[in-house]
C-alpha cells in the first residue's frame, strides 16, 4: 500500500506548449516530482500545486492566458483555484 | 478606448448569472420536473460554482484549436500509413474493444449531460452541463474519425453501436451507461462525473493512452488526450457538484453516499475490461493495472475521500476489495477472453514468454502462482492441437453483467465468488457482495436486466447455435477467433516482410 498522503498532481501533454508550463511548475513548487512518461509528463507535490501566469510568460515572452493550459491538461487531482493569474491545485 | 477586459471571475458570473428567471406561465416545478423527486434538498443554486469559469467564447476557441491539432494528426497519421508503425497488430484487439464498449459510453454520457443541461433548476450547472453535453459528443465523434482509418485495414471495427446494443460483453459498458441514465439528474451526476470521471477515469485513459504512445498508436494517443483535456474539466465538475449538494443540506449526505458505493462499484467492475486492455491486449504496457489502480485509485483516491471527510463522506462501500482484486482483475478476464475467443469481435491471443515474465514481475505474489499455469497448459493444448473453446454459455452476474469469474481473493483466491438472493419467488446471481447490495437496494430496476445469455436462451438473438448468434451480432467468421491466422495478421506478416506460416512473436518488450 502508498503511504503517500494529500497528492496534488497535474499531468500534461509531452509536447512543445506544455514545456514552458512544465518549467514554470518547477520554479514556483518546491519539492515538485517531474515524471516523464510515454506521451505525458506527470508532476505531483504533497498538498498542493501551483501554475503562476507571470513565470510562464516570463518563459515564453509573450502575454499568456492562464485558460492556454486547457490545450495539453490531461489530467488533475485536488481542488481547483484559478483566476486569472493562477491555476491552483490543493487538498484541505 | 476600448474598456478593460473583465477578470475571469466576472465574466463568469455574467455568463452563469441573472440568465434563468422565475416561471410565471407555467409553475417552476413543470418546468424542471426531474430535479426533486430524488429527494437531494437544494436551497440556493447561485451558491454553485464551476472552479474553471470557462466562459462561451473561450470554450468555442479552445474546442476549435483542439480539433484543429487533432484533424492534423489524424491526416498525417492516414498519409504517412501510421499503422505499419505499431509494435504488433495484435495491438488492435485493444483498440477494437475500445471503440465498441467506450465510444457509445461516450455518446450515452452526451445524451445523460444534455438532459441535464435542460432540466437543472441553476443556470450555472446548466451551463455546465451544456458544455460537457458537447465535449462527450466531440469525443465520440473524434474516437470514430480517428478509428475509421483502422478500419479500413483490419477486421472488427465496422460496427460499433449496433453490436453495443446486442454484444454479451459490451452489455457491460451498456448496462452501466443505461443505469446511470435512466436514474434521476443528480444520481446521473453523481455516477458519471464524480465516480467514473474523478475517481475512476484516469484508469482508463491516462496508463491506456500513454500505452498508445508505447506501441506506436500516436492517433489514439492524440484523440486520448485531446479528450482526456475535456476530462480534467469534466473531473472538476463532478468534485464541485458533490461539494454543492452537501454544502447544500445535511439531508444529502446518506443519499450522496449512497450513490457513491453504488457508483463506485459499478464503474469499477466496467473498468475490469480496461485492466484486461491494460495488461494483456497492449502489446507494450508502460504500466501494470495493478501499479495504475495504486496511483489513480488509493493514492488519489485516498486524497479525495481524506479531502470530503470533512462532510462526513466515507470511502466507497468494497473499495478495500477492488485493491485486493487489483492482483487477480486482469488475468481472471483475459483468461475468460481467450476461453471463449471465438465469440468475441477482436482477436484473443494468449501472452508470449516476454509478457508473461512482464506480468511475472509486476505480479509476483499471483501471476506465477495462479495464472502462469493455465496460459502455458493452455499454450500447450494449441500447440498440439486439442485446444477447444468453451462450449457452454456463462452464468452472468444480474447487475454487472460480467460473467462469474471473479473469485474470494481475500480467503481463496481459486474458489469462484458467488451470491444469490431471492426476489418474488425468483433467485438472480451476483459475483459479489457489491453487486449483491446494489440489486437489493432497488430489484424493481435490476430484475428488468437485458441479459445477454439470458437473451440468447429465450431465442431473441438470432437462433440457437453460436454462429447464428454470431451472425447476429453482425461478427464474421475473420472477426472473431485467434490472432494467430487471423487476416489481420496475415495482412501485418505481410507488411513486415515475413512469412504468413510463422508464429508471430510480438517484438521488443520494452
Amino acid at each position: 500500500m502508498s503511504n503517500k498522503k494529500n497528492t496534488a498532481f497535474i499531468i500534461v501533454q509531452d509536447n512543445e506548449d506544455a514545456r514552458p508550463i512544465i518549467e514554470a511548475i518547477e520554479q514556483d513548487n518546491d519539492g515538485v516530482i517531474v515524471q516523464y512518461q510515454p506521451g505525458m509528463v506527470r508532476m505531483e507535490r504533497a498538498g498542493s500545486l501551483i501554475v503562476k501566469r507571470e513565470t510562464v510568460e516570463e518563459l515564453i515572452g509573450r502575454e499568456w492566458d492562464i485558460q492556454e493550459m486547457h490545450l495539453v491538461l490531461i489530467s488533475i487531482a485536488g481542488n481547483v483555484d484559478e483566476d486569472d493569474d493562477k491555476f491552483e491545485l490543493s487538498w484541505n | 478606448m476600448a474598456a478593460k477586459r473583465l477578470n475571469l471571475r466576472k465574466r463568469y458570473e455574467l455568463l452563469t448569472r441573472g440568465m434563468g428567471w422565475e416561471t410565471t406561465y407555467q409553475k417552476m416545478d413543470d418546468v424542471f420536473p426531474y430535479d426533486t423527486f430524488e429527494g437531494i434538498k437544494i436551497t440556493d443554486w447561485d451558491k454553485w460554482e464551476d472552479p474553471f469559469r470557462l466562459t462561451m467564447d473561450s470554450y468555442w476557441k479552445f474546442q476549435a484549436e483542439k480539433e484543429k491539432k487533432l484533424y492534423a494528426i489524424i491526416d498525417s497519421f492516414a498519409q504517412n500509413n501510421g499503422q505499419t508503425n505499431l509494435s504488433d497488430a495484435s495491438y488492435l484487439s485493444a483498440i477494437k474493444l475500445f471503440l465498441t464498449g467506450v465510444t457509445p459510453l461516450e455518446y450515452g454520457a452526451h445524451q445523460g449531460f444534455a438532459h441535464l443541461g435542460r432540466h437543472f433548476r441553476g443556470e450555472g450547472a446548466r451551463v455546465a452541463c451544456q458544455m460537457q453535453a458537447i465535449d462527450e459528443l466531440r469525443h465520440a465523434q473524434t474516437q470514430i474519425h480517428t478509428i475509421s482509418h483502422y478500419n479500413k485495414h483490419f477486421n472488427g471495427l465496422h460496427d460499433p453501436f449496433y453490436q453495443f446494443d446486442r454484444v454479451w460483453y459490451l452489455s457491460v459498458p451498456k448496462s452501466f451507461i443505461e443505469d446511470a441514465q435512466s436514474a434521476g439528474p443528480f444520481e446521473f451526476i453523481t455516477s458519471i462525473s464524480f465516480a467514473f470521471e474523478y475517481v475512476l477515469t484516469n484508469l482508463l485513459f491516462v496508463p491506456f493512452m500513454s500505452g498508445a504512445a508505447y506501441n506506436g498508436d500516436m492517433a489514439t494517443t492524440t484523440f486520448g488526450f485531446s479528450a482526456q483535456s475535456d476530462e480534467s474539466r469534466h473531473m472538476t465538475l463532478g468534485l464541485e457538484i458533490i461539494k454543492f449538494m452537501l454544502e447544500q443540506h445535511e439531508d444529502n449526505l446518506p443519499i450522496i453516499q449512497g450513490w457513491i458505493d453504488k457508483h463506485f462499484w459499478r464503474a469499477y467492475r466496467l473498468l475490469a475490461l480496461v485492466s484486461a486492455m491494460q495488461d494483456y491486449m497492449l502489446t507494450n504496457s508502460p504500466m501494470s493495472w495493478k501499479e495504475a489502480w495504486e496511483v489513480y485509485f488509493v493514492e488519489n483516491g485516498g486524497a479525495l475521500f481524506e479531502d470530503l471527510g470533512r462532510y462526513g463522506l466515507k470511502m466507497p462501500k468494497y473499495h478495500e476489495l477492488a485493491t485486493a482484486e487489483s492482483e487477480h482483475l486482469s488475468h481472471q478476464v483475459w483468461s475468460v477472453f481467450c476461453l471463449l475467443g471465438n465469440a468475441t469481435g477482436f482477436h484473443a491471443f494468449l501472452p508470449t514468454e516476454e509478457k508473461m515474465d512482464w506480468l511475472s514481475e509486476k505480479y509476483p505474489d499471483t501471476f506465477d502462482k495462479y495464472y502462469r499455469p493455465r496460459f502455458e497448459y493452455w499454450a500447450k493444448q494449441k500447440a498440439e492441437g486439442t485446444f477447444e473453446y468453451i462450449k457452454g454459455l456463462p452464468q452472468l452476474c444480474q447487475v454487472c453483467q460480467i460473467p462469474m469469474i471473479f473469485t474470494e481473493v481475500e480467503s481463496d483466491p481459486m474458489q469462484l465468488s458467488f451470491r444469490d438472493t431471492k426476489h418474488n419467488g425468483d433467485r438472480y446471481h451476483f459475483c459479489s457482495d457489491g453487486c449483491k447490495d446494489i440489486f437489493e437496494n432497488e430489484p424493481e430496476k435490476y430484475t428488468q436486466a437485458w441479459l445477454p445469455v439470458h437473451q440468447i436462451f429465450q431465442g431473441n438473438c438470432g437462433g440457437p447455435t453460436l454462429e447464428e448468434v454470431l451472425e447476429w451480432y453482425k461478427f464474421a467468421p475473420e472477426d472473431v477467433s485467434d490472432y494467430i491466422g487471423s487476416q489481420d495478421h496475415q495482412r501485418w506478416q505481410e507488411w513486415k516482410g515475413k512469412d504468413k506460416d510463422t508464429p508471430a512473436k510480438t517484438e521488443a518488450n520494452g
